[in-house]
């Protein structure tokens, strides 16, 4: 039942709502592991639309002036995507209960994640050979913060990640690890969204 | 019985505080006596909700206190009476806001031929900038401040040679003349308040932010910092003297003004356009408002 | 009613529960240190918070003792003053408030009064409590740097907060933001956990109408943490930049003391907005559970149902999701554009409807009731009078023209105490004494909680009211000493010394609370599982303690709401929510779906 119709209820009246008692007593018809990080995730997200709304308001004043996007990072995107691609077809193998499909495309989705954290690492560097710190200028600031937090999730992913992968080196079955792929793909998608954002807002200024 | 005496006593007690409060607000210097008529309004409506409540909860204790053998009335809800209340909550905070918001549009209106000034505000001193003949004051910028500029000054601008400047002394306000008070900080948050006035706003380094009053009496008023500012905050005083027109024209004519400072300070030649040039990037900023 | 809609309405289908695996404590260190168990982590959270508490309470007696006699303690310099208002603000309201209530209560209450055996993710929830604790011990530690804690205010102003005017700005500023963003990151665990049990683990037959209002209270508040502790984490990440990488977020171009600075080009409002982001709701963190656990306390004590429980929850919602747009009302002479002013004014005076209709649905509660005057309900109804002269002191800051002159004053203290400081501690203590007995098996003493009731009533009234006219003078708030003024009268002083001394007993009264804490758990009176002759389903457990998985064999199926007190007809003056249709009635008695005085609509 609509959550809205529910808090219409009249609790006191018994027939009205043993209606509802028929129904399940969860809320939502979800994993209960997969709705906590659906939950976590609009935290998340309102962490990203708030540091992004203070990009966008600093970037109005005039006397902003751009940091140069360092060309790696289209290559970095490049990577990033790819790494989502594959950790979809980890879970679509998952689904499918082929181990060895699983096993191959969350290890390649991991690799490429590695890839693209160290990619950023070489932009910043490139960054600051050419003079740019994070203290001569708010762009600068920002972009050295926006990436870095951006990362920093990536590597709470990659927790999660190695936490599967070494239960399905344990021997555990597709079935066991379903839905931690799951999340796992879940989470990068969301992450690959967040930086397509943040990539397209930076080459904007 | 105990309870509900004690709850009467309370409320009793809030209220005879109220009307023999020996703390009660300093006599108005200013012409912001409707912000005092909207908080006369708030106390009525406020006080009385706030009796009522209380009276109905100490006669409630008293009645249905229980007895042996009492059993509550089971009446989940009472549709009517919710609304009734709501309408009537309703009614009364729109009695508050509505007279607040029409004064609040006038405190940040100010009425065209208000006199300018500007009150700067550093850790923990202040000082005032009045702007001389020509009715303007000139532009400034915190990266031309030094010792021999302590207000930051921009020297190329004509408007801000005439600027009287007034350094660790009081500020004077002509009686009845409608000023605007602009309002600048050099290095942390500070906040411009005379309680007399009744007007108050921060001060933010990087930009100007301002209020305006009429100042309706003469004497000698306090100012001080309402924004905490670091070890000296509550040190950090001055004086705000309210003149008739004669006595404030004779003040006048005793303070020094910008080009009068900078003749004493002789700058070498050649520095200047190499500041103002800084200047102008950095004014571009400040000026969009939050 | 015809007795086929009865038989519908009684018919329950049994509770499918799936077999969840059940953490097991193997050994002592896993059943009371690192344990998992909900309730454990409850009182761990409650201990640490009231720990905490304590030290901001001396701080408070410090500051007392400085602003009653000026000049008297020379121990207390600027410097300290500052840090000590500091310190007292973040505790009380961050490591105190929010954690007891939604660390400790929330879990304790939360699955024992939805009928779930644990919360849904036990071991992230026992993470939650070890990393709030290593938040509270940075935060110590703070005190223990070389220029000790920050004394930037509570509020952390930047450019203040971590420039050299300021105490604490060495190393204080930087522990204070790092223990803000460990806490931070504590809450969301547990803040997951609370929000996801209440949608997914309530047990057979417990729809969200029959939730009890602590539940709504204390799930609505964590919502609010969860979108709210975000715009404090991205301020406090920025503003540890500023300090320590020299970035300029916040930071414009700056001359102090002479000296030009290195910054340049940042805006110190924009901390201040995402400070209220955060800090706004952060208020109402802290007062939906206490609205919600002061329902539950007034309804139980007054053996009466709560009076208009549906408004009592569309209250609940509104008021959570409107403290997201009020938040500008706490910078109305920041300098932000004034025009702001018309819409901040606008949505907080319409906050104040909905928190009326709660203070009415209190108050018609206790009509026609049968009212006893249990320590719980003693607080409950001191409650009301703080949270009344605290809300209505609030509509004159929220209506913008009235805070110019009395922002920053004595009355925004005064206000703010009463709001969110007496009231909802008040509430704390109804709920101790009204939950210790399931906690513990034995009654808080009764006259020492008497003595501790009227003292901490009476005195903080007698501390805050006064105050607020303290601020209609014009008196400012965080200042070290008045010194000289031309409009405060020495009668001022006299009044700041009384203030002193009632701080100081109603301050040590505690400790009288503290002892009694100690001294039932071995003295008190035997409760037996439900001593105040509750409905709800914490009290209907097999043990009391509750016992690991809380419910024994078979989780209990729920047939009616939480407030089936005074029920016509029925046997007893109240229905525990899990007791079977059948067994509700007196011989003889009416039937129980129709209740006598349904209101005609």
């Amino acid at each position: 039942m609509n959550i809205f119709r529910q808090l219409l209820v009249k609790p006191w009246l018994t027939e009205q709502d043993a209606a509802l008692e028929l129904q399940d007593d969860r809320t939502f018809s979800l994993p209960t592991p997969m709705l906590g990080l659906r939950v976590f995730l609009i935290v998340v997200m309102v962490f990203f639309t708030l540091m992004i709304s203070a990009f966008t308001e600093r970037r109005l004043f005039s006397d902003w002036h751009s940091t140069p996007v360092p060309w790696l990072l289209w290559l970095n995107t490049g990577i990033l995507v790819l790494s989502s691609i594959a950790m979809h077809w980890a879970w679509t193998n998952a689904r499918r209960e082929r181990m060895d499909g699983l096993r191959l495309w969350l290890s390649v989705g991991g690799i490429l994640t590695l890839a693209f954290l160290l990619g950023q690492l070489l932009a910043w560097r490139e960054l600051m050979a050419l003079g740019h710190f994070a203290s001569t200028d708010p762009a600068n600031a920002f972009f050295y913060m926006l990436t870095a937090v951006h990362g920093v999730h990536l590597v709470g992913g990659l927790v999660a990640w190695s936490r599967t992968t070494a239960k399905i080196r344990r021997g555990s079955k597709a079935d066991d690890v379903r839905l931690s792929v799951e999340l796992c793909t879940v989470y990068w998608h969301f992450l690959l969204l967040i930086w397509l954002i943040l990539f397209a807002l930076l080459l904007l200024t | 019985m105990i309870v509900a005496v004690m709850l009467l006593l309370v409320t009793a007690g809030t209220v005879i505080f109220h009307f023999m409060s020996p703390w009660w607000w300093t006599p108005i210097a200013s012409n912001w006596g409707y912000i005092d008529d909207t908080i006369i309004i708030t106390f009525w409506i406020t006080g009385v909700v706030f009796v009522a409540v209380m009276l109905f909860m100490a006669y409630c204790v008293l009645r249905f206190r229980h007895r042996a053998g009492q059993r509550s009335e089971y009446e989940p809800e009472n549709k009517k009476l919710e609304w009734w209340l709501t309408i009537i909550t309703g009614i009364g905070v729109a009695g508050m806001l509505i007279p607040g918001l029409f004064v609040w549009n006038q405190f940040v209106t100010v009425p065209p031929g208000a006199a300018e000034i500007e009150v700067m505000a550093q850790q923990w001193q202040w000082s005032f900038r009045l702007p001389g003949k020509d009715g303007e004051l000139g532009t400034s910028n915190a990266l031309l401040i030094n010792g021999d500029n302590p207000f930051g000054l921009n020297p190329d601008d004509p408007n801000g040679r005439d600027d009287v400047l007034i350094e660790a002394d009081d500020l004077h306000l002509r009686l009845d003349v409608p000023v605007k008070v602009s309002l600048r900080s050099l290095d942390v948050l500070h906040d411009f308040y005379v309680p007399e006035f009744r007007a108050k706003m921060d001060m933010v380094p990087g930009m100007v932010t301002y209020f305006w009053l009429t100042p309706i009496r003469t004497g000698t008023f306090d100012i001080l910092c309402f924004e905490l500012c670091g070890v000296g905050h509550h040190d950090m005083r001055g004086n705000v003297v309210v003149d008739d027109a004669a006595a404030y024209e004779k003040w006048l004519q005793e303070q020094e003004t910008f080009a009068q400072t900078m003749a004493r300070a002789a700058p070498p030649m050649g520095q200047e356009t190499d500041i103002a040039l800084k200047a102008d990037q950095a004014v571009a900023r400040t000026s969009p408002q939050d | 009613m015809v007795d086929a809609a009865q038989d519908q309405v009684n018919f329950v289908p049994p509770a499918e529960v799936e077999e969840v695996e059940l953490y097991h404590p193997k050994s002592w260190i896993t059943k009371y240190v690192f344990s998992q168990d909900a309730k454990v982590i409850a009182i761990q959270y409650s201990f640490t918070a009231i720990a905490i508490g304590l030290v901001a309470l001396v701080l408070s007696w410090l500051m007392r003792l400085q602003l009653g006699f000026p000049e008297t303690f020379s121990f207390i310099e600027a410097e300290d003053y500052y840090q000590f208002i500091t310190m007292h603000g973040m505790i009380m309201v961050i490591y105190l408030l929010t954690a007891l209530f939604l660390g400790g209560f929330g879990n304790y209450l939360i699955p024992l009064m939805l009928g779930a055996r644990d919360m849904v993710f036990p071991y992230v929830n026992m993470l939650s409590y070890w990393v709030y604790l290593l938040a509270v011990l940075v935060l110590v530690a703070s005190f223990f740097v070389p220029g000790g804690p920050t004394g930037a205010g509570w509020t952390l102003y930047p450019p203040q907060a971590i420039l050299s005017g300021t105490p604490g700005s060495d190393g204080g500023i930087i522990l204070m933001l790092v223990s803000l963003a460990l806490f931070i990151v504590g809450f969301t665990m547990g803040g997951l956990n609370y929000v996801v049990t209440v949608l997914q683990a309530r047990t057979r037959g417990m729809t969200l109408m029959r939730m009890p209002l602590t539940i709504w209270g204390i799930f609505m508040a964590t919502v609010l943490a969860l979108l709210a502790f975000p715009a404090l984490f991205v301020g406090a990440v920025m503003m540890t930049l500023d300090r320590i990488l020299g970035t300029s977020f916040f930071m414009p171009a700056i001359v102090q003391f002479g000296e030009q600075m290195e910054y340049g080009g940042g805006s110190p409002i924009l901390f201040q907005h995402l400070f209220w982001f955060f800090g706004h709701p952060e208020v109402y963190i802290v007062a939906l559970p206490a609205f919600g656990i002061v329902s539950d306390l007034i309804s139980v004590h007054a053996r009466r149902h709560i009076f208009g429980y549906r408004l009592m929850v569309w209250a609940i919602v509104i008021i959570g999701a409107l403290s997201f747009i009020v938040w500008a009302h706490h910078m109305y002479v920041s300098g932000m554009n004034p025009w702001f002013g018309f819409f901040f004014a606008t949505t907080t005076l319409i906050i104040a409807v909905p928190t009326a209709i709660k203070v009415y649905n209190w108050v018609l509660t206790l009509w026609r009731a049968d009212i006893h005057l249990t320590l719980p309900m003693l607080f409950a109804l001191a409650f009301i009078v703080a949270f009344v002269n605290g809300g209505i002191t609030g509509l004159f800051l929220g209506n913008v023209v009235v805070d110019v002159p009395l922002s920053d004053t004595m009355f925004v203290v005064a206000h703010f105490h009463m709001v969110m400081g007496v009231a909802p501690i008040l509430v704390i203590f109804g709920a101790i004494y009204h939950w210790y007995p399931k906690m513990t098996g034995r009654m808080l003493n009764v006259p020492m909680g008497h003595f501790h009731f009227w003292v901490t009533f009476l005195g903080s009234y007698a501390i805050f009211l006064p105050l607020h006219y303290l601020g209609f003078l014009g008196v400012p708030r965080r200042y070290y000493e008045m010194g000289d003024t031309s409009f405060i009268p020495d009668s001022a002083q006299d009044l700041n010394a009384f203030v002193s001394v009632i701080a100081l007993v109603v301050g040590l009264a505690q400790l009288v609370f503290l002892f009694n804490i100690g001294w039932s758990m071995v003295k008190g009176k035997k409760s037996g599982p439900n001593p105040w002759r509750a409905t709800t389903l914490e009290w209907q457990t097999p043990e009391t303690p509750p016992g690991h998985g809380n419910f024994g064999e078979a989780l209990p199926v729920v047939y009616r709401w939480a407030y089936a007190y005074g029920l016509p007809g029925a046997k007893e003056d109240f229905v525990p929510q899990n007791l079977p249709p059948d067994q509700v009635m007196a011989e003889g008695g009416e039937d129980l779906g129709a209740p006598a005085a349904q209101p005609a609509e």
